[in-house]
């Protein structure tokens, strides 16, 4: 097992390395004058335009400024938002409880729906109800989720009025942020009605971002368990004469979970890339909609380090479902 | 009487004929209900796509100022003369779809091809190479991969600036690592069988054995992985679009106009609605074709069903 995560963590130290090798580049490669597409003007005074090279440190050679950057990175100094002059890392880590709630609840939905939808697809095999369920997770995994979106916001929110439009929580209440997770802040606080709205906001954009993972989820667990059901222990659980629900939840669910897992721990990186698209739709304020202002905004500093931030974390995480899996399956721990 | 000649033989009766492999491939294509509507939609897109100017009732970028928000012609305040109503500035809606097919195919098919190309070759070299270029190769990719596809694209085109060949060179990009992948894995499995060997042995160069010997045995999985990668290029596209950092308007592109109609989703459902659902066919059409293509084409890969 040992000498497994040595492997692993062997790869993983070269594609960080790859990944600050683009951020850094980001900046570099960016057609024009830096300095100029930095400050949003052109023809800047020589002289300023010198010192803010200086200042920029983009004076240096080039393998000087990539090692300055990676100094940088060491220190946990990700440079400061040229618009909020704020810290990238204090920007990022306000704001990335709001996405991870979001992802969560988002996950969480998919997980259940797409387990069940695709037991159910399962057993009822070649049925109307499996077809049914197949072609919706297909639909749903064709899905544009910007614009399902939409139109969810355009029926619920403004049609029905059942959910709101944006945003986390309603201007009426004040809540302070205490772990930055707003169903558990709202808990915490005193404030009557908070959690309950806090939860409304929650529920169109969790369903928008869980759609695609659901589609995944759902045609996964039902081929998983397709494989599953023919296997010979299955047949002796129910020889013995076990209960079907026992057989199907207990025996043979556990065992097809294993590729379900693997491809959870997958969808966390288009889960991210989904929170870009979600949060924009419903205002929601997290580190997706921070880096596509940020774009618009042309903010680099943040940018650059936001896109390091993601990618850092969707490579831990991809790590960490690795090992998870690796010590649920001995036949991937000793593979070369 | 005379009577007529035997057959000439036994066998000749018995000699089995063997379909032509396209023959073949059809009727396993042609079997999957699912795939051939695909086709049949992607039929009707790509012929609007084509002959977009003369198909389309109107230019797309016409304004007509008498008539903004108009809904579709089977709504109240319709009028026939628009018969998917028009945007907000009054251009045809109808017209608008069917010219942003055009770019919508033609972002797919371009990215497509600059990432299926590349592709290949950097997967041909790496499973032909597996000791010194190939692990650098793979490991190059697996950097590509550690970003969410979305984020990359928008990180490129951070970089190069919003537009229609930008947004090509930023979906050509996140989708190499896929064909590189599923090439090098599929040379890595043919290299070890005896043809390769017999060809090698016969004196055939690298080059033979990499482009003539075994690349046309790789195809099958890279044809399914070109559909599938074509239909979340469009997805992809119309997201950058959407988030203002695709296409730019007033182009006809299918997301960056769902970008400019979100502000009138209060009161005209239709630019919202008709945008989104031509993407999500489109894409849906794409996908049953992929997955019609994959049972046809490698019975290896096939799903259980």
């Amino acid at each position: 097992m040992f000498s497994f995560i040595a492997r692993r963590l062997g790869l993983l130290i070269p594609t960080f390395f790859g990944v600050t090798l683009l951020t850094f580049s980001l900046i570099r490669l960016i057609p024009g004058d830096p300095v100029e597409v930095m400050m949003g003007e052109r023809r800047v005074d020589p002289q300023m335009h010198a010192e803010a090279l200086h200042r920029l440190g983009l004076d240096k050679p080039l393998y000087q400024q990539y090692f300055d950057y990676l100094g940088n990175l060491a220190h946990g100094n990700l440079g400061q938002s040229l618009v909020t002059r704020d810290n990238v890392w204090h920007e990022f880590t306000t704001l990335f409880p709001a996405t991870m709630e979001l992802a969560l609840c988002a996950m969480i939905f998919a997980t259940v729906l797409g387990l069940l939808a695709g037991v159910i697809a399962a057993l009822k095999r070649g049925s109307l109800l499996d077809h049914g369920v197949m072609g919706i997770s297909l639909t749903g995994f064709s899905m544009p989720i910007f614009w399902w979106g939409l139109i969810l916001i355009m029926f619920f929110s403004v049609r029905l009025g059942w959910t709101p439009v944006s945003g986390r929580l309603d201007l009426l209440y004040d809540i302070e942020p205490k772990t930055g997770f707003m169903l558990i802040d709202t808990l915490l606080s005193d404030e009557e009605g908070a959690f309950v709205d806090a939860l409304h906001h929650l529920i169109l954009p969790s369903i928008v971002l869980g759609t695609i993972p659901l589609a995944v989820i759902a045609r996964m667990t039902r081929s998983a368990m397709l494989e599953v059901l023919r296997e010979d222990y299955v047949r002796t659980a129910r020889a013995k004469g076990l209960s079907p629900a026992r057989v199907v939840f207990v025996h043979a669910l556990r065992n097809a979970l294993i590729p379900v897992l693997t491809v959870l721990g997958l969808q966390v990186g288009s889960l991210l890339a989904g929170a870009v698209l979600t949060e924009t739709i419903f205002s929601w304020p997290g580190v997706g909609k921070w880096l596509i202002d940020a774009i618009a905004r042309r903010d680099y500093p943040v940018v650059q380090n936001g896109i390091l931030l993601i990618a850092t974390l969707v490579i831990i995480v991809n790590f960490v479902v690795d090992i998870l899996y690796g010590l649920a399956n001995p036949r991937i721990r000793h593979q070369r | 009487m005379e009577r007529t000649l035997p057959p000439a033989s036994v066998a000749d009766e018995q000699t089995i004929v063997y379909p032509s492999p396209y023959k073949e491939f059809w009727k396993a294509f042609s079997h999957n209900k699912g795939a051939v509507g695909g086709l049949l939609f992607m039929l009707v897109i790509v012929t609007c796509a084509l002959f977009a100017p003369w198909i389309a009732p109107y230019n797309p970028s016409e304004q007509y100022r008498d008539f903004l928000l108009t809904p579709p012609s089977w709504l109240e305040g319709g009028t026939t003369q628009f018969l998917l109503g028009t945007d907000e500035l009054g251009r045809d809606l109808l017209s608008r779809l069917i010219h942003g097919a055009r770019l919508s195919l033609l972002i797919g098919l371009a990215s497509v091809v600059c990432s299926l190309i590349p592709g290949i070759l950097l997967g041909l070299i790496a499973g032909f190479s597996p000791t010194r270029l190939g692990p650098f190769i793979m490991r190059l990719m697996d950097i590509m991969l550690a970003l969410p596809s979305l984020l990359l694209a928008v990180a490129i085109v951070a970089i190069l600036g919003p537009g229609l060949a930008n947004t090509v060179i930023a979906i050509a990009i996140v989708s190499l690592p896929s064909y590189v992948r599923l090439t090098r894995a599929a040379v890595m499995g043919e290299i070890t069988r005896d043809y390769v060997t017999a060809s090698r042995l016969a004196g055939a160069g690298m080059l033979r054995l990499m482009f003539i010997t075994v690349l046309p045995n790789c195809m099958a999985p890279l044809i399914v992985q070109a559909t599938l990668s074509f239909s979340s290029a469009i997805l992809d596209a119309a997201a950058l679009g959407f988030l203002g950092l695709g296409v730019q308007p007033p182009t006809p592109e299918w997301g960056t106009m769902l970008a400019s109609a979100r502000d009138y989703i209060e009161r005209a459902w239709w630019v919202v609605t008709l945008p989104g659902l031509t993407i999500l066919l489109s894409v849906l059409a794409i996908n049953l074709m992929g997955d019609g293509l994959r049972d046809a084409l490698d019975p290896r890969l096939k799903v259980q069903s």
